[in-house]
């Protein structure tokens, strides 16, 4: 038998990361987009809360944080539901803390992704949007964000393959993803290489699927 | 924040610090100076350096916590490793940390490497021929010094990583920065107390590090941008 049945078990954690990975990106996207946004902006304020973000998230390793986020998470939601009175205790499940810690971390490396990107766009596009009557909501609708986004691929693509691999430590906090579901097979059969370096080949095929896909969609672009 | 029970725990918290530190230098260092040669392979084409690709490849593309439980937990598997000479060293977690970081950083250095030699612009090569120089004098004199100045930016970057990447070692009961900062956690259950002191630690030697290569940068990049 395959891995001794545990192969299911495996796919299952393949995808609880694949979905890790997918709404983390989108956080991070996000908070990317407010973050270039915020340190292009002319505010003082909203270039600072930006530079903070940056600066902090890159100086400080992601375990720490997922593991703040986690516990710390835990403690701030339990006193503050004692605060309001509540007497049952709410849960912050591994999925929330994971996905918050991962696309808060991978927001800060985006922020950088995309205020490249929006510099790459000649300033002249912008201005003939507003020359046109466009308030800059629209031109930030209609012709900065499309353009950029092109620029942004090759940075995207980067932080995704990084963001995937990252997703591994989730298992610390017991969300039982790939790695997990691969700590445990090992476990109960004794056979740990086997099933380690099963989940190896599994996260080899995402980044390589990743890459390629990557690649068509940059070739598409570019043509 | 308790800060009388920070304060008492600062003392391990350098240990954890200096544990940090010395698994990120030997890896760096052991790094370095295995991807050099790699990646002087690695920049021209034939087996080897496919060889090479197939290598930098698979740790690139796995991350590093499965490649350190696959030695630390994985290798145990084997009766052969288990009864062999070198056993005491394959059961130790530091051992086993610092193998699995050696092998993840020269992956990602070689790659780096070999991107900076064959970006050398074609004119230093060609005057360096022009000159008469043999193959193993233009590697030294010419490409090596030349393509490592311009590496440094991206490995400054993979240093970094690197840093980031040795807080790792407390999934394998070291007690570095964060395996101390796990147990003071656990300890006391004060999550903020336990990680943000944690946190500030890195975020100082991550500063030291971005200094530290910037002045390298200042000295020997620099120099041969400008005209």
């Amino acid at each position: 038998m395959i891995l001794h049945g545990f192969l299911p078990a495996l796919l299952e954690g393949a995808l609880v990361t694949l979905g890790l990975g997918l709404s983390s990106l989108l956080l991070a996207c996000l908070l990317g987009l407010a973050g270039a946004l915020g340190k292009l902006s002319r505010s003082r304020t909203a270039r600072a809360i930006a530079q903070v973000y940056t600066t902090l998230i890159r100086g400080v390793p992601d375990l720490i944080l997922l593991l703040l986020i986690f516990y710390g998470g835990q403690l701030a939601v339990n006193s503050l539901s004692e605060a309001l009175g509540s007497a049952n205790d709410v849960e912050i499940d591994p999925w929330t803390a994971g996905v918050l810690t991962i696309g808060f971390i991978f927001g800060a490396y985006m922020t950088e992704v995309f205020r490249g990107a929006f510099l790459a766009v000649p300033p002249g596009q912008r201005e003939a949007g507003l020359a046109f009557g466009m308030s800059p909501w629209l031109v930030l609708r209609r012709i900065t964000l499309p353009q950029m986004l092109r620029h942004a691929l090759p940075g995207l693509s980067n932080n995704w393959l990084v963001l995937i691999k990252s997703t591994a430590i989730v298992s610390v906090i017991g969300l039982s993803d790939l790695m997990t579901r691969g700590q445990q097979a090992a476990g109960t059969t004794r056979e740990p290489f086997s099933f380690y370096l099963a989940v190896a080949l599994i996260y080899l095929m995402l980044t390589s699927v990743s890459e390629m896909l990557f690649g068509q969609l940059r070739r598409r672009l570019e043509t | 924040m308790n800060w009388a029970l920070i304060q008492e725990n600062l003392p391990r918290y350098f240990h954890g610090a200096l544990l940090t530190l010395e698994l990120l230098v030997i890896s760096l260092l052991i790094g370095l100076i295995l991807a050099v040669p790699l990646a002087i392979l690695r920049a021209r084409t034939g087996w080897a350096s496919r060889t090479i690709w197939l290598y930098t490849y698979v740790f690139r593309g796995t991350p590093m916590l499965v490649q350190l439980f696959l030695i630390y937990y994985g290798l145990a598997q084997f009766d052969a490793v288990r009864e062999s000479a070198a056993w005491p060293l394959f059961s130790s977690a530091w051992f086993c940390a610092c193998l699995s970081f050696i092998l993840n950083t020269t992956a990602y250095t070689t790659e780096i490497f070999a991107g900076a030699i064959r970006a050398l612009p074609q004119g230093e090569m060609e005057a360096a021929r022009a000159m008469g120089m043999g193959p193993l004098v233009m590697l030294r004199r010419i490409v090596l010094p030349a393509a490592l100045r311009r590496a440094l930016p991206a490995y400054s970057n993979e240093a970094i990583f690197m840093l980031h990447g040795t807080s790792l070692a407390s999934m394998v009961t070291l007690m570095d920065l964060t395996g101390v900062a796990r147990v003071f956690n656990a300890d006391n259950y004060l999550p903020f107390e336990a990680f943000i002191t944690a946190a500030v630690f890195y975020f100082a030697l991550t500063l030291c590090l971005v200094g530290l290569f910037n002045r390298a940068e200042a000295r020997w990049l620099k120099p041969m941008l400008s005209p």
